[in-house]
Parts: structure tokens; C-alpha cells; sequence
């Protein structure tokens, strides 16, 4: 497909030629991978200490989980 | 490139489509840096005394949990500060550094990002520990990021005077996240961060006087000029002085908190004095002023920790 490639701001953005939509669509660079990659390693993360201190409180807080006071 | 043409660029670059549309390179340190860490420690380290001292019995792992969410909460704040005060922060050589300003996270991103992690916090809060202290914690965010950020702090000198609501209110959250109610003690606690915050970062304002005026920040020593800065400090640090003392006065905490109160309350007064008699372009009362300022408070909730939050810390962990 005639396509082409340019640098936009640090990216490398491809342009389709003909009025067929773009498959590809924005390329990331490998500095944007490597920050996508942190980042959603990050997260998982995240989410399994969020999990991990779900569990163990309701084992701490045993029967009593469900009493919440004000 | 001035920082006043950098401010502009960063403007610029906020409405062009080619920037809206580029992949982000921000890596997990930018997103910590949006939390304001240092910030977070001092929250943090407020809260755990406000947590330590307070009756009643409290898991060890709640009160991590309590802490946790309190600490992400802070940082959640911040991260709504730092994504609205892009514009302002681009102009101040103190926080041109920040991602924002710096192209590394978009200004949306920081507001999600800030968003997501109020909603985890309180969230969390509230089924974990008590729905008191997650109520608390929502109003801190709520009250920094736009009681201060939106609203006080580009319309009126007494910004940080209000606005210091929101970094006194941890000791309280911690608080209410072990007792499950409030007392004088707390809301005393609460009083003295309030009553610090004016000359803390008043001291600070008055040798970066010029960075606030070019971001339109209307700090008092901007806005009242810096004779009536000087007095306004020396008056809260008169104000300051007593209360910091008034934990040991009321029976809340004993000789060696009022022994530390006194003489640091008494330093921190002889500050404020020579930053009062002080005059631009010196400067070297108010950086010690504020210099010591972060001691004065560290010193006081440390005491009180030691003498007596650890006590009761060390007996909830054998209990």
C-alpha cells in the first residue's frame, strides 16, 4: 500500500496514500514502547496490590468484613 | 528560550492537533512525580502520628491500609493540581521541571490520572477502614484541588492562607481512620499545620517573589507588597507559637513534646522577627525561616509520635 512515514513531534506517524482507511495507523517509536511497556507494568501492578490488600483485610477483618461503621 | 516564551510554546502546544495526537513517552517516574512524593511523605508521616495517637484499637494492617490510601489520596491531589496549574507552572523556575510542563504527560492525562486514583483511594478508604475518613479524605482532595488549585489560588493573596486547610487536614483523616470520631486533639492538630502554612510558605514566597509575579500568582508578597508580607508572617508565627504548645498545655501531650514545643515554637518566633526587620534584596531570614519551619513541624509531630503514639503503637501490635 502506498504509504509513507514521517516524524511528527518525535513520531513516527504513517500517512496513507489513497482513500482506503489506514491499517497500521500511528507507529510508535521504540522510546514510546518501552514507556508504553513501564506503564502498563505499572498498572498490573497496581491492580494486584489492590487485589492482594482486598484479601487480606477480609481475612484480617474475618466475619466482621461486612461491618463497615461511619 | 525565557521561561516566559517557554510558557507560551507549552500553551501552544496544548491546542495543536499533532501533539494531541502523539503516543505518550511518559515512563512511571513521571507519573510519581505528578504524585508530589515529597509532599506525600510529609502527609503521610502527619497522618501515621494522627493515626498513632488516637484511642481505640486498630489493626496493624488497617492502619497500613488507612495510610496507603491516605498517602495515594495526597498523591491524587496532587496530580489535579499539577494537571491545571500546567500553565502557571511553566512560567516558575521551581516548577518548570514538572511533567506537564515539560511535555511528558498531557494536561488530560494528569487530571485522569488524579481522578483515578481519588476514586481508588476514598473507595478503598471507605470499604477498608471507615466511611468517616473516606468522607474526610474526598473533602481534602475535593478542597486542594479546587477550593485552592482552581479557585483561591490565582484570585486572592490569601491563597495559602485557606488553602492550607487541605495539608492540615491528614493528622485529622488518620484520626478518624483509628478512632472512628473526632476530638479537640485532632482538630488541634489540625490547627497547628493551619496556623504553620502562612509563614511557611510566605518565607518561601518572599525570595521567589519575582517567579510567582511572572506566573500571575497573586502571593502576598506579590499582591500586599513585601512589608506587609513580613508583618503577616510575624503575626501567625505569634499565633503559632502558643498553639504548638497547647497539646502539652491541655494535658494531650507531656514534658517533652511542651519542652520541644517551647523552644522551637520560641526559635521559629526569633525567625519571623528578623524576616520581619528584614528587607529585599536580603534574603537569608526568610530561607531560614522556611528552612526551619519544615523542622518546627517535623520536630513536633515526631515528639508527640515518640512519646505518645509509639507507646500505643507498640502495645496494639502486642494486643
Amino acid at each position: 500500500m502506498g504509504r509513507a512515514a514521517r516524524p511528527v513531534g518525535g513520531v513516527t506517524v504513517g500517512i496513507a496514500m489513497n482513500d482506503k482507511p489506514d491499517e497500521d495507523g500511528i507507529v510508535l517509536s521504540e522510546a514510546q514502547k518501552r514507556a508504553r511497556r513501564s506503564r502498563s507494568i505499572a498498572i498490573a501492578l497496581a491492580l494486584a496490590a489492590l487485589v492482594i490488600l482486598f484479601y487480606v483485610m477480609t481475612l484480617v477483618k474475618g466475619p466482621g468484613v461486612l461491618v463497615r461503621p461511619i | 528560550m525565557s521561561l516566559v516564551s517557554e510558557g507560551a510554546d507549552f500553551r501552544g502546544a496544548l491546542a495543536a492537533p499533532a501533539e494531541l495526537a502523539e503516543p505518550s513517552l511518559a515512563g512511571v517516574s513521571d507519573y510519581i512525580a505528578l504524585m508530589k512524593p515529597r509532599v506525600m511523605s510529609l502527609v503521610v508521616f502527619t497522618a501515621l502520628v494522627g493515626l498513632a495517637v488516637a484511642p481505640g484499637s486498630l489493626h496493624p494492617m488497617t492502619g497500613f491500609t488507612a495510610l496507603l490510601c491516605i498517602a495515594v489520596g495526597a498523591g491524587a491531589a496532587g496530580a489535579l493540581n499539577m494537571g491545571y496549574d500546567a500553565d502557571v507552572d511553566a512560567l516558575m523556575t521551581r516548577t518548570a521541571h514538572r511533567p506537564v510542563p515539560r511535555g511528558r504527560v498531557k494536561r488530560g492525562e494528569a487530571i485522569a490520572f488524579g481522578l483515578t486514583l481519588a476514586a481508588f483511594s476514598v473507595g478503598t478508604l471507605g470499604l477498608l477502614v471507615n466511611t468517616f475518613a473516606a468522607a474526610l479524605l474526598a473533602f481534602t482532595i475535593f478542597f486542594y484541588a479546587v477550593i485552592y488549585t482552581v479557585w483561591l489560588k490565582r484570585l486572592t493573596p490569601q491563597n495559602i492562607v485557606i488553602g492550607g486547610a487541605a495539608g492540615a487536614f491528614p493528622p485529622m483523616i488518620g484520626w478518624v481512620a483509628a478512632a472512628g470520631s473526632l476530638s479537640l486533639e485532632p482538630i488541634l492538630l489540625f490547627a497547628i499545620i493551619f496556623f504553620w502554612t502562612p509563614p511557611h510558605f510566605w518565607a518561601l514566597a518572599l525570595y521567589r517573589a519575582d517567579d510567582y509575579a511572572r506566573a500571575g500568582i497573586p502571593m502576598l508578597p506579590v499582591v500586599a507588597g513585601d512589608a506587609s508580607a513580613r508583618q503577616q508572617i510575624l503575626r501567625y508565627t505569634l499565633i503559632l507559637a502558643p498553639l504548638g504548645v497547647a497539646p502539652y498545655a491541655l494535658g494531650f501531650a507531656g514534658p517533652l513534646y511542651g519542652l520541644t514545643a517551647t523552644v522551637a515554637g520560641a526559635i521559629m518566633v526569633v525567625l519571623a522577627w528578623q524576616v520581619f526587620c528584614e528587607r529585599r534584596p536580603a534574603e537569608r531570614a526568610s530561607r531560614q525561616l522556611f528552612a526551619f519551619s519544615i523542622l518546627y513541624l517535623f520536630l513536633l509531630f515526631a515528639v508527640l509520635l515518640v512519646e505518645r503514639g509509639w507507646g500505643g503503637l507498640l502495645a496494639r501490635l502486642a494486643a
